[in-house]
């Protein structure tokens, strides 16, 4: 009798997603959902679907566009607001390097990824957000392994390790004083895999750049990118039709793709199994040192 | 879809559970490399990663791969070489995924490991082959126990220094058993590993033939889980109230929660706390279509057959099988806060999803978590501290004891100045 009052791995971290993204309405006036385009966003804002339906979903999504994109990534993303009938906000990076706000890195390693910060807390300070969703989870770099659910950051979005407030049972404390706001992460419990065992799953659409596909593409210090207006190639990094897929979606400038057969969710999963790098293995940005992720995190980064 | 969930199950992704569990041992008794060793031996380890943490080794010139860097987190602690926060690991095995709350062994030690086993199915607590049972270990062991962590595996650690000699390991089980019998652990086993070296963690151990035991991965794919959730009491917190206001959704009223205790069917008789008024579930709504039944921990969306008042912080039951509504009532409190506890203080408090004040009418006595003595008198409850307090609340709140329900019976406490959680609380 009692096994039928059990839920598989991904009903649990599913259902635990949807309190947190309930608490996240209830407790705040004026969220936001980062939607980055990438899959775990969409699985972000699946979750949201599935917690206030039938209802919409109570709050706007929010793209901080680095204007470096695969042009598959903004196609999907319109389509995919359109059919779940959400408010999206861009916010743009290109706006704030006009603005002189920011300025463009140069070089043949220039990546726009670390100048998402200042369009995202200028458009959190703009729109009176007092919390931001996030698709960010804990398995994906030693830094966020202590990463709350609701984290606290200060009026200038920093987030101070040594200051988070402890997380117990299910209980969110989500006060705050003015000016102060928080990042939630609704799967910050979900691994890789469980992301695309999911999407198998629900049969959630994503974009057509996580299956593999030709493409121009170059190595980069071990890294494949793919050829973009953005970005510079050298004389000696030879440019050649490649079979890829993504394994993240971001800056197109740095996030590396690999080769891949996997044409489908299933050959995806088996592909995850047996692989041997991390995701953000293939992030050119995260290489740069050790601790990249935890400074980016102090001055704000998701 | 069919075809879908076909292949999922041939697969077995669709079986899998999840278990929740937390590691406790002293400075140096081996937890790193215990976990670590459970994420090398299941082979959750990446290329990228084992890299890192062998040029981090080679750089400090050990001669093995030193596998507790894996769990190694944020850079100060990298910095001053210790862990000083609760960190989350996640593995899987084709059985099951499993989900590591890695607290550290030293200062701030209760309010870390206080925090790591509020969700835990399972406690590991590691003792020293070595030293046998400590002063910490009864420390551990009653966290576990004021938590009502369904499950408990002693692992006696570093058992190759004691040559794998039975003796350091029955000497343990004895001394724990002696001392837990006054604690409320309900399934206790004991397992004699090396971590370093790996017998009885993945793989059996081939020096051990006297342990006919199973393997700690054994006990973490294999314990039952299926009742560590109240199934017997109905206890569904409002959330959030669903109102589409759409043509299609016009007069929808849903409950959106997740069930935190017993099992809520379509057509039976509920009643809405505080009003008391009653009605019957008319559906149990979620996106994919309607379900029969709910249970923890389920979200789902309630709508009820009457239109009655309910909003947030509400809580919906059975009519025959109600909790405790109460203003005044006594809490163990274990205290997370930099400043002591004010008696006579106004805090914030939080339960379910019903938010409320209180006042700390009252310390009943402070724990000796190392002797299990009741202090009284001892007004002082400072960081870490464990102690038993009356409060009282400016609204009723609907409650079981901790024992009862660990989702009905849990509280925290926040300070009104600085908005800081600053007590864990478990009602008695
Ligand atoms: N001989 C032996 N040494 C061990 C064993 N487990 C851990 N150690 C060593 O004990 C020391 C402390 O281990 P560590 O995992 O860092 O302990 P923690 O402080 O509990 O995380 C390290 O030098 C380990 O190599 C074991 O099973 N046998």
């Amino acid at each position: 009798m009692e096994s039928s009052y059990k839920l598989t791995h991904l009903r649990e971290l599913e259902s635990e997603s949807m309190f947190v993204l309930r608490e996240v309405a209830a407790q705040f006036e004026n969220p936001v959902l980062l939607f980055s385009g990438g899959k775990d966003s969409i699985v972000v804002a699946h979750l949201a679907r599935k917690a206030f339906w039938p209802a919409k979903i109570p709050f706007p999504l929010m793209h901080i566009d680095t204007g470096h994109n695969f042009p598959e990534t903004i196609e999907f993303r319109d389509k995919f607001m359109d059919k779940i009938g959400a408010r999206l906000i861009v916010a743009s990076v290109q706006d704030s390097i006009d603005q002189g706000k920011i300025v463009e890195e140069k070089g043949f390693n220039a990546s726009r990824n670390a100048l998402q910060i200042t369009p995202l807390l200028d458009a959190i300070e703009e729109h009176k957000f007092d919390c931001a969703l996030g698709g960010a989870r804990r398995d994906e770099e030693k830094a966020r392994a202590k990463e709350r659910f609701f984290s606290h950051r200060d009026d200038f979005g920093q987030w101070d390790p040594k200051n988070q407030r402890p997380e117990l049972w299910n209980l969110f404390n989500g006060k705050k004083n003015m000016g102060e706001h928080f990042r939630v992460f609704p799967i910050s419990n979900w691994t890789e895999m469980d992301i695309w065992q999911y999407i198998l799953l629900e049969e959630i659409e994503i974009p057509n750049l996580y299956f593999s596909h030709m493409r121009e593409c170059f190595e980069r210090d071990g890294v494949i990118l793919g050829k973009t207006d953005f970005i510079e190639t050298r004389d000696t990094e030879e440019v050649k039709p490649m079979q890829v897929r993504f394994r993240t979606i971001g800056d197109a400038t740095c996030t590396g793709a690999v080769l891949s057969e996997a044409s489908t969710l299933e050959d995806i999963i088996d592909e995850v199994a047996s692989t041997r790098v991390t995701e953000r293995g293939g992030r050119s940005d995260d290489k740069r040192s050790e601790a990249a992720m935890e400074d980016r995190k102090k001055q704000g980064y998701f | 879809m069919e075809e879908v969930v076909e292949k999922y199950d041939s697969t077995g992704y669709l079986d899998m559970e999840l278990l929740r569990f937390t590691t406790a041992g002293s400075v140096d008794d081996g937890k790193s490399t215990l976990i670590g060793r459970l994420l090398y031996d299941s082979k959750s380890i990446f290329a990228d990663q084992m890299e890192a943490i062998e040029a981090v080794s080679k750089r400090k010139g050990e001669e093995h791969v030193n596998l507790a860097l894996l769990t190694d987190g944020l850079r100060a602690e990298r910095e001053q070489g210790i862990t000083i926060d609760v960190a989350y690991r996640y593995f899987a095995t084709p059985k099951r995924k499993f989900i590591i709350a890695d607290t550290p062994g030293h200062i701030q030690y209760t309010r870390n490991m206080v925090t790591g086993a509020s969700t835990a199915n399972m406690a590991i607590i590691l003792v020293d082959a070595r030293h046998g049972v400590i002063e910490q270990t009864k420390r551990h062991a009653y966290i576990a126990s004021l938590l009502q962590i369904p499950h408990v595996v002693v692992c006696v650690n570093k058992m190759d220094l004691e040559d794998f000699g039975e003796n350091a390991f029955e000497k343990v089980r004895k001394d724990f058993e002696d001392f837990s019998a006054k604690l409320a652990i309900k399934d206790v086993r004991f397992v004699p590993i090396s971590a370093l070296l790996g017998d009885n963690v993945v793989n059996r151990s081939t020096n051990m033939p006297w342990y006919e035991g199973p393997t700690l991965m054994h006990i973490l794919e294999n314990v039952h889980i299926g009742s560590d959730q109240n199934h017997i009491d109905a206890r569904f917190p409002v959330q959030y109230v669903v109102r589409p206001m759409t043509t299609e959704y016009h007069d929808y009223r849903g409950y959106a929660g997740r069930v935190a205790g017993g099992i809520f069917r379509k057509g039976e008789e509920v009643a809405v706390l505080p009003s008391g008024f009653t009605s019957k579930i008319k559906s149990i709504d979620s996106m994919s279509g309607p379900v029969e039944k709910a249970f923890p921990p389920m979200s789902v969306t309630l709508t009820l057959e009457d239109d009655i008042d309910v909003s947030r912080g509400d809580m919906i039951v059975k009519v025959g099988n109600q909790p405790e509504s109460k203003q005044e009532f006594d809490v163990m409190v274990c205290w997370m806060g930099d400043k002591p506890m004010q008696v006579g203080g106004k805090y914030a408090l939080k339960h379910t999803s019903r938010d409320a004040r209180c006042v700390i009418k009252d310390v009943r006595y402070k724990m000796n978590i190392n002797t299990l003595q009741k202090i009284e008198d001892d007004n002082n409850i400072a960081l870490n501290d464990i102690a038993r307090i009356t409060v009282r609340t400016t609204v009723p709140i609907f409650l079981d004891g901790y024992r009862k329900n660990r989702n009905t019976g849990s509280l925290i406490l926040i300070d009104e100045a600085t908005n800081n959680t600053v007590g864990a609380g478990m009602i008695v």
